[in-house]
């Protein structure tokens, strides 16, 4: 193997690339070769780096400087100064109030984040097995596969109390444990990557930036339930995703890390990747088993639940993205030591894409437990141009707000149930006082509205009559009986509802109901829109 | 709102023009594909697409005639998902992203230069054929936002000014090479 002086990491997360990564990756390679540096320097491309506003970025190693915002144009002073001359270039580094941050382990938004989910993500071309297994990548499967039984493996996941991170938080374990033991001749293991969430990109990231640890957990959890097939399902909006993914697949196969007899076992395992059509109701698991079978994306009735009955008809574990990026550190490190993360009944770390009004957005993972105010200030630096902070929005179009009132709620599945909110699926949407609340239901109710599959009579037409009345308050023509009313239906929608999509349709009216009725009331009341967006007429 | 989406692959043979609608034999690799998969008609359906640009009423009595799959069956499945097209788009086509941060960040204002710009509105296409507006649900960029896609390239943190002139140059760009082929 080539020793380098210098490593070049260049983030190729889709965002970065969005900004213009690609160019000045060409830039940086064509200033290498034009002074000869081609056999000393390295250019890597790893997945998403987390701090993606500040893209396209690169962190030279082995000192660990970060450049940031990063054109064309800066290559050739890369090359010079830095590469040649040793002496980095204080210009394009991260700055803060308090100066300059030279490398990315003294970046506070970097500094303060815990990493097991995307231990890998920023750090390996995910397009090279080989560097996802020189960071001990399926060391996990083969310690499963050569010393422990899939009774073992089921029985690590349970004691870690790793629970689902596609929203719901069930106990991952327990899930596995049932499909072990309903007896099959065929089983399934199915990825939910669909990212509905409209305004969140964890899943979209560790699909792109680490591949190899997704398909490394499916297997785990086919050899613990007993399955010899996989399927992840990924969202047509992320062709980067489903590339690299794609490719990933290819290579496990030939190097005898999917197919059949793995590493020499009995175990077999295959994989196939499909690509979702648009609907959000399909990220709903028993209406993505059915879009999986190529049919309407519509939900079933629960029970029976896929473990029991899932993909055409046979016991069937899905899991969402991240809970199956946990599972190789788990199997490989043990419960105890993941454990120690997080809190007692909210073990590990979870991801959340950080965005709207806040000064460094991007990508975070953090211990459960930790506040809010935490993560926005401490990580995220606050909130940009001398504004106040209103809210944060979690859990996307089924969660709910968390006033500033409550910034200092731990975030746990339970804490954040009780105020109204959720944990969902890791969205953090930060609002200032240029947000309006009623304009924010409104529009999460349009998005449901939309989504609805119309399967089911309350979720179609209920949704449909509290959006009416919305759309009455916040143009100044609401009455005060709207509010009960709002309230009224609501609550019938949510008891009512076939899914998790109508039943919790109303959650976004109900949590800014409950924590900025002053808005509403100024809407109806006043004929006035605080924060100046609703178009009063 | 629609959620529409769109691979890479697409955008390129947007660029290169699509198939023609009534060579039916098209479709003859990607039924061979399939032929012992379970489950795969929102695949073939998918390809289709790619090939065609969208789903004439032709092609879907064809794969209902080759995979035996009810014609109303398919019709249920093209119509349920919002990727699929059963009209023909324009040249370009744009995927404006109202997901929650782009719209907490302004997207009703890129969305009203847009429709002004090009007098369409969400899933219309120009008279000219050259430009269809579909507004999308998050196209994962949302640090960037407000964000739009068109044929596949991503233009992040947009403003009404920007967005404008992005559109005039794609029109600029357009012109020039029809009158280069002429
Ligand atoms: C309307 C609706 C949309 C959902 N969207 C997603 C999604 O995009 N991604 C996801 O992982 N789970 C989603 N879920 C949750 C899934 O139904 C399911 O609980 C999850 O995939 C289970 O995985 P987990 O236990 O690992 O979280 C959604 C649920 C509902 C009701
Ligand atoms: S909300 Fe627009 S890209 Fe995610």
């Amino acid at each position: 193997m080539k020793i380098y002086r210098i490593h070049a990491l260049i983030c190729a997360g889709g965002q970065c690339i969005s900004a213009g990564g690609d160019s000045f990756e060409e830039a940086l390679k064509r200033a290498i070769k034009e002074k000869g540096l081609e056999d000393e320097i390295q250019v890597v491309e790893t997945g998403c780096m987390g701090s993606c506003e500040k893209g396209p970025m690169m962190v030279i190693y082995p000192e660990g400087t970060l450049y940031i915002n990063l054109v064309p144009e800066d290559a050739n002073e890369i090359v010079e100064e830095h590469f040649l001359k040793g002496r980095p270039i204080d210009r394009l580094m991260w700055k803060e109030a308090d100066g300059n941050f030279p490398t990315l382990d003294q970046v506070p938004f970097f500094a303060l984040q815990t990493k097991i989910v995307l231990r890998n993500c920023g750090i390996i071309d995910a397009d090279s097995i080989e560097e996802y297994i020189a960071r001990e990548g399926y060391s996990a499967l083969a310690k499963a596969l050569t010393s422990m039984s899939p009774d073992q493996v089921v029985d690590e996941v349970k004691k870690s109390g790793l629970r689902g991170r596609g929203g719901a938080g069930f106990p991952t374990g327990l899930k596995w444990e049932y499909a072990a033991q309903t007896p099959s001749e065929q089983k399934y293991v199915v990825t939910n990557a669909d990212e509905g969430d409209p305004g969140a990109y964890m899943d979209r990231s560790i699909l792109e930036g680490d591949p190899h640890t997704i398909i490394e957990g499916m297997a785990i959890a086919g050899y613990g339930i007993g399955a010899d097939k996989g399927y992840i399902y990924c969202r047509a909006e992320y062709p980067i995703a489903v590339q690299r993914m794609q490719n990933a697949i290819k290579k496990a196969k030939k190097m005898g890390l999917l197919g059949k007899n793995i590493l020499g076992s009995d175990f077999s395992f295959d994989l196939e990747l499909r690509i979702g059509a648009g609907a959000f109701v399909c990220g709903e698991e028993t209406a993505l088993l059915n879009s999986i079978e190529g049919k309407r994306g519509e939900p079933n009735l629960k029970p029976p639940f896929p473990s029991e009955k899932g993909l055409f008809g046979q016991p069937t574990v899905i899991n969402n993205v991240e809970t199956f990026a946990n599972i190789p550190f788990i199997v490989c490190e043990g419960h105890e030591k993941f454990k120690r993360i997080g809190t007692e009944t909210n073990t590990g770390t979870k991801v959340f894409s950080l965005a709207g009004k806040v000064i460094t957005t991007g990508l975070i993972e953090v211990p459960l437990g930790i506040t809010l105010r935490k993560i926005i200030y401490d990580i995220g630096g606050g909130i940009p141009n001398g504004k106040k902070f209103k809210g944060v929005l979690m859990g996307g179009p089924s969660g709910g707000v968390v006033p500033a009132s409550m910034l200092d709620t731990p975030i746990d599945f339970e804490s954040l149930d009780e105020i109204g909110s959720m944990m969902g699926s890791g969205g953090m949407i930060v609002m200032d006082e240029d947000s309006c609340m009623v304009d924010i239901a409104k529009y999460f109710l349009e998005f449901t509205v939309d989504e609805s599959c119309g399967k089911c009579t309350p979720c179609r037409e209920g949704t449909q009559q509290m959006l009416e009345i919305l759309k009455r308050i916040s143009s100044g023509k609401g009455a005060e009986a709207d509010l009960a009313e709002l309230e009224k239906l609501g609550e019938t929608i949510a008891v009512t509802s076939l899914c998790g999509l109508g039943q919790s349709a109303p959650n976004p009216v109900l949590s800014t109901m409950r924590w900025f009725m002053d808005e509403y009331e100024a809407h109806i009341k006043s004929k006035k829109c605080i924060a100046n967006v609703c178009d009063m007429k | 709102m629609k959620q529409c989406c769109e691979c890479s692959s697409t955008a390129s043979s947007q660029k290169e023009g699509f198939e023609n609608s009534s060579d039916l034999s098209l479709l003859d690799p990607i039924f061979e594909k399939y032929k012992h998969k379970a489950g795969s008609l929102i695949s073939i359906l998918q390809q289709a697409q790619e090939v065609y640009g969208y789903l004439p009423l032709s092609v879907l009595d064809y794969i209902a005639e080759e995979t035996g799959i009810k014609a109303p069956v398919i019709y249920g499945v093209a119509t349920f998902y919002t990727q699929f097209r059963l009209n023909p788009i324009g040249k370009h086509l744009i995927m404006l992203c109202m997901g929650t941060a782009c719209h907490v960040n302004g997207a009703k204002d890129i969305e009203e230069a847009i429709c002004d710009e090009l007098k369409i509105a969400d899933g219309e296409t120009t008279t000219d054929g050259l430009f269809t507006l579909n507004n999308v649900a998050c196209l994962g960029c949302c640090s960037l936002s407000p964000v739009m896609m068109i044929n596949g390239e991503t233009y992040a943190k947009l403003t009404p000014e920007k967005t404008r002139k992005i559109l005039k140059e794609i029109r600029k760009n357009d012109q020039q090479q029809v009158e280069e082929a002429a």
